[in-house]
């Protein structure tokens, strides 16, 4: 299943787009408890959002950013059109996802 | 151990090349940093440093036409709702500053086919300012919000 749940809401020509990632946001401080080790940082570098096919917003993460990151953007376009989200991680981990508005 | 190498490997070839594109006069320094995670930027320990490897300035004004919306105290630091807005026009870019976080750039975004809107949720160690800063037109501008917060968000 994908990390990413999206929500897009037409309003006008404008769409709202919301989503959800399943990420840990890992900080790199944080200390495993039952071991005393630091758990190593994993986070969310970059994201990205394209509208059929063509890039409108790239964002650049840390682990500043809230475990479970959010994000709501609002970006021209309407009813039908093609949302496709990717995020890429420090690990080197990466996931997408596409959705119709 | 391998897992680090390899991501300095990576950071090592890819500056290499930016550095061989800007030699040859093909490409700005910023527009060849922008496609690439800045590092050095998010790694700043202080909001100016941070500003000047993000944006090749640290010149920012004040603005009244930057909303921030955040809440004005969160008890739970590791989960502060921010929203930055600009009626600025030409806003191209929003990052998301908290000066005293170890890291104070949280988060930059490039809203060129977007509108100068974005919502997310940040981590804040103590109580702070939220800053939002704005790049319109290649001029930097700036709003803050202070966040009271109860427990810090960076740690464990």
């Amino acid at each position: 299943m994908s990390t990413i749940r999206m929500r897009i809401s037409p309003a006008g020509d404008v769409l709202d787009v919301k989503a959800l990632i399943r990420h840990p946001m890992e900080t790199g401080q944080r200390e495993d408890k039952s071991t005393g080790e630091k758990i190593p940082a994993d986070y969310i570098e970059t994201m990205s959002v394209k509208v059929n096919g063509e890039q409108v917003m790239q964002a650049n993460l840390s682990a500043g950013v809230s475990k479970n990151p959010y994000l709501n953007i609002k970006i021209p376009g309407k009813k039908g059109d093609e949302i496709k989200m990717t995020w890429n991680s420090n690990t080197g981990e990466s996931d997408e996802a596409t959705q119709a508005a | 151990m391998q897992t680090k190498r390899r991501v300095f490997l990576k950071g090592s070839l890819a500056a290499s090349a930016a550095g061989l594109a800007v030699g040859a006069g093909l490409l700005s320094p910023r527009a060849v940093l922008a496609a690439d995670w800045p590092k050095a930027a998010f790694e700043s320990e202080s909001m100016d440093n941070a500003l000047s490897e993000l944006f090749g300035s640290s010149d920012v004004s004040d603005s009244d036409d930057i909303t921030v919306k955040a809440p004005d105290i969160a008890e739970n630091g590791a989960v502060v709702p921010v929203t930055i807005e600009s009626g600025i026009s030409d806003s191209k870019e929003v990052a998301i500053f908290v000066s005293k976080n170890p890291n104070p750039l949280v988060a930059s975004f490039d809203l060129s086919g977007a509108n100068p809107f974005v919502s997310t949720r940040i981590r804040m160690g103590e109580t702070d300012d939220v800053t939002g800063v704005v790049n319109a037109g290649g001029k930097l501008y700036k709003a803050g919000k202070e966040v009271k917060v109860t427990i810090g968000g960076c740690g464990g």
